[in-house]
């Protein structure tokens, strides 16, 4: 009988021959990740636990991306915390200013395909981008790792979603994922794993699977797997060895279900106020006012997502009374859009850009909107009050079709 | 088996961690600080009317969205007993075990249910409502250990030889 990929994982990581869903098991963890918000309750719990010592230094990862820079008067006790944490206990992976967790975990090389990570965030499942499996848990669960390097998992069964053909010109990775929720629901994928497949998939860059996987909580699952292919390799700058190269779901897998598109169908989305599977097609929605566009998070703030939005903005300027706020994911992405000339072409736009970090998409420093205002965002929560007060209307969507709404003042389709 | 009786809230699908605890208030230093805030994005008076012992019965999906473990910590200082829902999101489910927060799925009770009603809970085995009895399942062996240890902290203090 044949595996899907997270059973060719948890196999491999386990040693057990036989894996099947609803199997509790005990995996080792790769690599583990812990920001800013929790490493105070992580590093409480830790002690209070009564570990001396962390299982592995070298695998763990400290970043600090929700609360930087600090805007409220008691923000900086975090970095304090975690830096006497990191110190103490002889962490030398520490990054205090360098960007996003989940856009740091691949891009400097912390998570490689095959491995199993945990983090303290729910979208840690975006590493599935590159063929990880890795999922979010709570900072009692990051105690115990710490100290054990291990964690209990139940062995979840996988939907595949297939999807075939060219994408239209202006559909990205994002109108996919959001599509995926809509016809899942916000729970339709509870305890599961996604599988990622077919031609489109295959011809997609490791930027535009990270969207996808980045959102697959979205929907309630576990974790989200694609292959991982050459543009892994050279994403992770490894050479694929004969277990990594084994991960893609055997044909006589057996899958809870299979859901097929045609790359082709697929049209511009966006995710309504305030529920993440409220999915509308943008030319329905065309004409309703907006007071900001927000191009950035973990979700859509890679170089591609800049250089989309770019593609849009180039010579042109950003309606009146519309605060267009750009965030880029990482350092790196932000020095490369510089180098590329997207930067210039963002603030002749009139973008208001900002420095890599979390704080527009919880709504914690910066950018947040009042009653009865509305916003078009590329990150990947619409949740009541997330991003100012409960009266604040969050539309999720691509770059591209968020920068066409920042030039119009309005909702629109991208040209 | 354990029985409770207890005043039930009424809440919606999707129930998500903002609602539960918004990022705004996570920096606070102490869940006691932090639990006025409790559901204030949906209903802001409702921290402040839950009583010790009080049950929340919700639809499907209750705790989705993030991993902060505040959420079922402030639903538990707050003083409820137990959460009944239609199903629950994963790493909320996860959360809530480790901290000793009763969950319970349950498929009719909500759509029956009239909030400030009151209800009796067997734990592993049913809810009586009005005379009604609602299945609930009993959970697997290895949670049923974690909370029986007092949850996960108290499970590696003994593994640690240090209860």
């Amino acid at each position: 009988m044949g595996y899907t990929i997270i059973e060719k994982i948890i196999r491999h990581n386990t040693g057990a021959q036989n894996v099947k869903p609803g199997d509790i098991v005990t995996v080792k963890a790769d690599r583990v990740m812990i920001h800013d918000i929790f490493i105070p309750f992580v590093a409480d719990k830790f002690e209070e636990m009564g570990f001396k010592k962390l299982w592995d230094p070298d695998k763990a990862v400290l970043i600090y991306d929700h609360l930087v820079p600090a805007s409220q008067l008691d923000d900086t006790r975090h970095f304090r915390i975690g830096d006497a944490f990191a110190a103490k206990y002889g962490m030398k992976h520490v990054h205090r200013s360098d960007g996003i967790c989940h856009q740091l975990m691949t891009e400097a090389g912390y998570v490689k395909p095959g491995d199993v990570v945990f983090g303290t965030d729910s979208h840690t499942t975006t590493y599935g981008c590159v063929g990880a499996f890795s999922s979010g848990i709570g900072y009692t669960e990051m105690a115990s790792i710490l100290g054990t390097g291990t964690m209990w998992i139940k062995v979840p069964e996988t939907i595949k979603v297939v999807i075939e053909g060219k994408l239209p010109e202006d559909v990205m990775s994002k109108d996919i994922i959001l599509r995926l929720i809509g016809d899942l629901g916000a729970d339709g994928a509870t305890y599961l794993a996604l599988e990622f497949t077919g031609s489109t998939v295959e011809e997609m860059s490791v930027s535009s699977r990270m969207t996808i996987a980045n959102m697959a909580v979205e929907a309630g699952a576990k974790c989200a797997l694609f292959t991982p292919d050459e543009k892994t390799a050279e994403y992770c700058e490894i050479k694929l060895n004969e277990f990594q190269k084994s991960l893609t779901g055997d044909e006589d897998a057996v899958y809870k279900k299979v859901i097929r598109y045609r790359a082709e169908d697929f049209v511009p989305v966006m995710a309504c106020p305030s529920q993440v599977d409220k999915i509308k097609p943008v030319s329905e929605l065309e004409g309703i006012a907006i007071d900001q566009v927000f191009i950035g998070s973990c979700t859509n703030g890679r170089l591609e997502d800049l250089a989309a939005a770019a593609g849009v903005l180039k010579g042109k300027k950003v309606a009146d009374y519309v605060k267009l706020i750009v965030t880029p994911a990482s350092r790196k992405i932000y020095q490369e859009a510089m180098d590329q000339g997207i930067m210039e072409i963002l603030s002749e736009a009139g973008a208001i850009i900002t420095h890599p970090g979390c704080g527009l998409c919880c709504g914690r420093t910066g950018g947040i909107l009042s009653d009865g205002e509305r916003v078009v965002a590329t990150n990947n929560r619409n949740f009541l009050g997330r991003m100012g007060t409960n009266k604040v209307e969050i539309y999720l969507a691509s770059p591209k079709t968020a920068a066409a709404c920042a030039l119009a003042g309005r909702i629109v389709s991208a040209e | 088996m354990e029985t409770f009786t207890g005043k039930v809230w009424v809440l919606g699908d999707d129930i998500d961690t903002d609602i539960i605890i918004p990022t705004e208030y996570l920096a606070l230093k102490t869940i006691d600080e932090m639990k006025q805030y409790g559901f204030s994005p949906l209903r802001p008076e409702l921290a402040g009317l839950i009583k010790e012992g009080d049950i929340i019965v919700a639809g499907k999906n209750f705790g989705c969205g993030s991993s902060r473990e505040q959420a079922p910590e402030i639903i538990k200082a707050l003083g409820v007993k137990c959460v009944i829902a239609k199903s629950f999101a994963r790493i909320f489910f996860r959360n809530s075990i480790n901290n000793g927060l009763l969950l319970m799925e349950q498929p009719d009770l909500y759509d029956d249910m009239t909030e400030g009603d009151i209800i009796q809970v067997t734990v592993n085995e049913h809810v009586e409502y009005q005379g009604r009895f609602y299945q609930i399942a009993s959970l697997p062996q290895n949670l049923v250990d974690i909370i029986s240890a007092g949850g996960l902290v108290k499970a590696m203090r003994k593994r640690n030889g240090l209860d």
